[in-house]
């Protein structure tokens, strides 16, 4: 689509929906599982049957508060659940529980800080419960599994105005939020399987003016891509459309993947009147200050404040640190590692390419390899203190995989030291030059680019074995001398 | 405060009851006694009173995140006016 004629300013306002990984349902003990056959994992509760009672899951509750905390959120002290009433399908008991106000949410007026800086207000985190699943049935009409109905489910939502401009802030926004998400352990972030849901509205205004334009909402967004790409497809649909004399209305739309572009979904308006009231089934939650001291004490120190800490302390860049922090596990390794005296630069780039590509080979994760943070610490240091060079390094560290063997056993039992002894090297350099004359005669020649050959050669006939560097040099003084 | 004929009609299209107009005229002068009820309470002075939020005085009543039992899904679908491949069937609906 054509860039926009006339400039806009765009406003994005985010709504994540993040299921809760807990091990039971929000009101009932009904387990919480990923597909499975329909309808077996539901009770009277998650049914809405007559006379059933819900009784909130404290799990559920703390990992609200704990991502609050985690987004700078106030924390409601006395907070209640509501009903949502509707009908629809999904929805068995005719109403969602859901927690209504702007101070009544388990979390408010907080913000989440991008890498760049910039602070994206957060106006609620409160705690709902997820629907059933609506599907066409092969004949017509539709069927509904309540598995998922119950499920409990955080809500997110940015401050209004929004503070988000463009797709990549709102790309950006939602990559951090699932990175805090999946650190905290409160969701598993998974996008593809919907326990991860982001649904923005989009709206322009010209530049320079004030007033918010008509938004529409987007939905069907299931990567961190399609949220990239809906986003700035709506803004570059909604600018064309004003900048050819028309008018913008406020729908739902749907992203299709395929064709990179949104479609108006035929979602039945219906008024917004969801006759909010207290649910009298459920009886409110009273926080006092050491209870959420305990929890805020408790949390991990959060990605973002590691990256600047690894950067600050460590000296590691930014892109390094952030790809030790991809996970708890690999940072927590990290830090052990580091702990034990370990340099920092060497343990972070084993971690980061030999550690990183055997893991995914073997489809591990730290933990579950044969690596320990101590092998790691060792081998940082017998390539530090060039016991051994990089390409031994790497022979070590497959060997450490496979077997869980120390590096130093290994360097010793296969005699990987590193030859630092001018002898035996120039022995060596001595006998390419002598095989290769013509070749040193291209060098004389003014051809210096063939020394890396030569060197080369002197390396294998060291087995690997010799000092990279003192064989350059020595190879240099040979080919020099005349 | 009284309630109107369309607050009426607007409120059962909400709760999806489908009443004629005179069973709408009843119900609106059996909800305006009814409010008017509360009327009455709008007059005691409550301003000593704390704000009851809840009509039972506990809180935090909660539970541990233990699977527990569930229905079988013969169970489950028992009392369902019609079910197909183990899913409750329902009118059909728009996308969304």
């Amino acid at each position: 689509m054509q860039a926009p004629m006339a400039n806009y300013v765009a406003s994005i306002g985010m709504e994540v929906h993040a299921e809760l990984a807990t091990r039971s349902k929000m009101f009932c003990r009904c387990p919480v599982a990923f597909g499975g056959e329909p309808n077996t994992r539901v009770c009277p509760v998650c049914l809405g049957l007559p006379g059933s009672l819900p009784v909130p899951n404290r799990e559920a509750i703390e990992m609200v508060i704990r991502t609050a905390l985690a987004l700078n959120c106030k924390i409601a002290m006395h907070s209640v659940f509501h009903r949502k009433n509707y009908f629809y399908p999904d929805l068995p008991k005719g109403y969602q529980v859901s927690q209504y106000g702007e101070t009544n949410p388990l979390g408010y007026h907080g913000w989440l800080e991008l890498a760049n800086g910039k602070r994206i207000g957060i106006r609620r985190v409160h705690l709902e419960e997820d629907t059933g699943k609506l599907m066409h049935l092969p004949n017509g009409g539709a069927g509904v599994d309540y598995n998922r109905a119950g499920v409990p489910l955080m809500e997110i939502v940015t401050d209004f105005p929004p503070d988000i401009t463009n797709e990549e802030e709102a790309k950006d926004y939602l990559v951090e939020l699932r990175q805090i998400l999946v650190w905290l352990g409160v969701c598993d972030g998974k996008m593809e399987e919907g326990s991860l849901r982001c649904e923005p509205n989009i709206s322009i205004r010209p530049e320079g003016t004030e007033m918010l334009g008509t938004k529409s909402e987007l939905k069907n967004l299931n990567s961190f891509r399609s949220v990239q790409l809906g986003v700035q497809f709506e803004i570059r649909r909604q600018a064309a459309t004003l900048d050819s004399g028309g008018t913008l209305l406020q729908e739902t739309r749907g992203w299709n993947e395929s064709n990179e572009s949104s479609y108006a979904m035929r979602i039945k308006e219906t008024e917004n009147d969801y006759r909010y009231f207290p649910d009298p089934d459920l009886i409110p939650m009273v926080f006092d200050d050491p209870y959420i001291e305990g929890l805020r004490s408790a949390m991990p120190e959060l990605p973002l404040a590691k990256s600047q800490r690894y950067q600050r302390d460590f000296g590691l860049s930014t892109k390094d640190a952030e790809r030790l922090l991809q996970d708890r596990e690999t940072a927590e390794f990290f830090e052990e590692a580091v702990a034990m005296k370990g340099d920092p630069k060497g343990i972070c780039n084993l971690m980061i390419s030999e550690f990183a590509k055997q893991l995914n080979e073997a489809g591990l994760s730290p933990r579950q390899s044969n690596i320990s943070p101590a092998h790691l610490v060792q081998l940082a240091n017998l390539l530090a203190s060039d016991t051994i060079n990089s390409k031994v390094g790497k022979e070590v560290f497959a060997e450490a995989f496979k077997s869980g063997a120390m590096p130093d056993a290994i360097v010793d039992e296969r005699g990987l030291r590193q030859i630092d002894d001018h002898g035996p090297i120039v022995e060596s350099v001595k006998a390419v030059l002598a095989t290769n004359a013509e070749v040193v005669e291209r060098y004389r020649g003014g051809q210096t680019g063939v020394a890396g050959f030569l060197v080369g050669q002197v390396m294998k006939m060291g087995q690997g074995r010799f000092n990279p560097q003192l064989v350059q040099q020595l190879v240099r003084e040979e080919l020099e001398r005349t | 405060m009284s309630i109107s004929l369309e607050e009426v009609r607007h409120v059962a299209r909400l709760a999806r009851l489908d009443l004629g107009e005179a069973e709408m005229m009843s119900l609106q002068s059996e909800l305006n006694a009814l409010i008017g009820h509360f009327e009455d309470i709008q007059h005691l002075d409550v301003s000593a009173i704390d704000p009851a939020s809840h009509a039972v005085t506990m809180h935090n009543v909660w539970s541990e995140d233990l699977p527990g039992e569930c229905l079988t899904r013969a169970e489950a679908l028992q009392n369902a006016p019609v079910s197909k491949a183990g899913l409750f069937v329902v009118p059909t609906i728009l996308e969304g």
